[in-house]
């Protein structure tokens, strides 16, 4: 290590010698870097994850564009949309098709008695409302009263149901005063706001919730003709509908507006932001003090190599040069013990979290810049003073 | 190029702020000759140090003129103070060794501030002058497991391994046995008569007094005696 430092600085690695020459120092160093990143890798796990999730239902639906009331932030919140919308939107070319969508929560009683919530999701069954081929393959069984599809990936549901219900075993519960079938799964998973989906026709949509009428869907999917432009079909569309009560937008305009609101706008979100802040902050607290500790304790020698003639830079290049290792050397356990943790957190709370290379790479890059602001405030009283006042 | 290499004028300084002001030199008028060693004695807090830090640019100059081998040093910038340190070599009252450095390595130091260049063959340049200060033995030693006195070698070592035409020395030979003292100061004088290596010292060693060339007497902030 030395050896090989020396080739790289061109000179005696003097921050690495320093730092491996006090052991119980530099393992407690290297200890906070690790859980300064392991802090902000968690949190930007779940703040990845609850970015993730809120794509899930939208990656279902078949369509170019969505129609939603104009006051939607997310998709499960907003009034109901004049079905009207649907067939003005119809006659503008380029629009292949459209279709409505009925959306509510509807809770899901356990036989433990505790209660899962699951997005209901009521669509015309004679349309292809969603792409995935789970779903489709039994759109037609829907049209029949009470039946139902619903997500296998739902959270904390009795062990072995899903299993059951694929091996054709239907499954009953009763909701809302009605009893629903449940005849098929498909995989898509929760979100935070969620537990997982159900998916029924329109009208056990209607059936379950007698409130909610046909004439006034949450959404409208629409579909483009092959070859159209999203873009011309889409100002025709906000030409011709009022934006007093709808907006329209293509699918990931509407998903990257609502990750924005449910990451600045709802506290689930701005808990994990300021988390990540707080990670940081402990994390440059740490490495400031070990680094502020190890240029204390070095000032005669710091003063010595000034007066020998050694520029502000030297002793920059011996701080960054510690603040580098300590970053690699703390970036390497605070990785691999949060890697174990995503996979931990993920089986448990069936959310998906998973570690991606620009996160890493910009945790660790960040650590390094972190590492070195630490490293530059703390070599600031050595730039000021005489030499001769250092002794 | 002035024909000594240290020449002061009117040189003044202060510690201090406002009513603790205390003035600390006064009007020090002084040429020192190339090649000769040079000792300043006086009691504890006549100056000696604080005259021996302002000429090696250690401490900026406030009142007054010092002329540092043809570079005025009053008002300097402090990249000119960094290159004139650069011919200078420093032996301080403690060792002030990096602890983490073995014995070559703390005397690499001494070259590597002169450039890749002149740290090209580091290696055979630190083992001849620790070898010359009777270290040939410790040289991967860190100093932690070296004694007192070698460790002041070493740091004599780290002083004159960059060839500087000025050694600064500050009570150097406090730490180390009589054979040891007498070696060092030898070992400048020779550098003085081969190189031209002028030395300026502050000690209270008398032994050392009977080798110097001249010797100046401070007395609280003033010069009182000069024996050149």
């Amino acid at each position: 290590m030395t050896a090989f430092l020396e080739r790289l600085l061109g000179r005696v690695p003097i921050g690495w010698l320093q730092l491996s020459h006090n052991r119980m120092r530099l393992v407690a160093a290297v200890a906070g870097v690790a859980f300064a990143n392991l802090l902000v890798l968690m949190q930007l796990g779940f703040f990845g994850a609850l970015i993730g999730s809120v794509r899930f239902p939208y990656d279902q639906f078949n369509a170019d564009l969505l129609i939603s009331a104009s006051d939607m932030n997310t998709l499960t919140d907003g009034s109901p949309l004049p079905r009207q919308r649907m067939f003005e939107a119809l006659a503008v070319p380029g629009v292949a098709g459209a279709t409505p969508l009925y959306f509510a929560k509807l809770d899901w009683k356990q036989p433990d008695g505790t209660i899962r919530t699951l997005d209901v999701f009521g669509v015309d069954p004679a349309a292809r409302a969603f792409r995935n081929p789970e779903i489709n393959a039994r759109l037609a069984d829907l049209s029949m009263s009470d039946i139902a599809l619903i997500d296998r990936k739902t959270r904390n549901a009795p062990k072995g149901l899903f299993a059951s219900i694929d091996a054709g075993q239907a499954y009953t519960f009763e909701t809302k005063g009605r009893t629903l079938k449940v005849i098929g799964t498909f995989g898509v998973g929760g979100g935070f706001s969620a537990d997982g989906e159900l998916v029924v026709s329109d009208q056990t949509f209607f059936k379950l919730f007698p409130n909610r009428m046909a004439g006034a869907p949450n959404l409208v999917l629409v579909r483009l003709e092959p070859g159209a432009q999203p873009t011309r079909v889409l100002a025709g569309l906000r030409a011709l509908l009022p934006d007093y009560d709808s907006a329209v937008r293509t699918v990931e305009e509407a998903v990257w507006r609502d990750q924005k609101f449910q990451t600045t706008q709802r506290p689930v979100g701005i808990v994990f932001g300021f988390g990540v802040i707080i990670g940081i902050l402990v994390g440059l607290i740490i490495v400031y003090q070990v680094l502020s500790t190890d240029v204390a304790d070095h000032m005669r020698e710091y003063a010595t190599f000034k007066a020998i003639g050694y520029p502000q830079r030297f002793f920059m290049s011996i701080i960054f040069e510690e603040a580098f290792i300590l970053a690699v050397l703390g970036f390497i356990p605070g990785f691999l013990i949060s890697l174990l943790l995503y996979f931990v957190v993920s089986k448990a709370i069936s959310l998906p979290l998973a570690m991606t290379v620009p996160r890493a790479l910009g945790v660790l890059g960040g650590t390094i810049i972190m590492c070195s602001i630490s490293g530059a405030i703390a070599t600031r009283k050595l730039a000021r003073a005489n030499p001769a006042d250092l002794f | 190029m002035a024909a000594h290499p240290i020449v002061t004028g009117g040189l003044c300084h202060w510690f201090g702020e406002g009513e603790a002001r205390k003035q600390a030199l006064f009007d020090i008028d002084l040429e020192i000759e190339a090649g000769k060693l040079t000792v300043l004695v006086g009691a504890s807090g006549s100056g000696k140090t604080t005259l021996l830090t302002l000429i090696g640019c250690l401490r900026r100059v406030q009142t007054g003129s010092v002329r540092l081998l043809g570079t005025e040093l009053a008002g300097a910038e402090e990249g000119l103070l960094i290159a004139c340190r650069r011919r200078l070599g420093f032996i301080f009252q403690a060792h002030n060794l990096h602890d983490s450095l073995t014995a070559m390595q703390n005397v690499r130091m001494g070259l590597d501030v002169h450039g890749r260049a002149a740290a090209e063959n580091w290696q055979e340049a630190a083992r001849h002058i620790l070898t010359l200060l009777g270290l040939e033995d410790r040289l991967e030693y860190l100093p932690g497991n070296l004694s007192g006195g070698q460790k002041q070698r070493v740091a004599i070592a780290r002083a004159l391994v960059g060839n500087p035409d000025i050694v600064f020395a500050d009570e150097p030979t406090a730490a180390l046995d009589k054979a040891s003292a007498m070696n060092a100061v030898d070992l400048l004088k020779r550098l003085g008569a081969e190189r031209g290596t002028t030395t300026l010292m502050v000690t209270h060693d008398s032994k050392i007094l009977d080798r110097a060339d001249r010797i100046i007497t401070m007395d609280d902030g003033r010069i009182t005696g000069d024996s050149g």
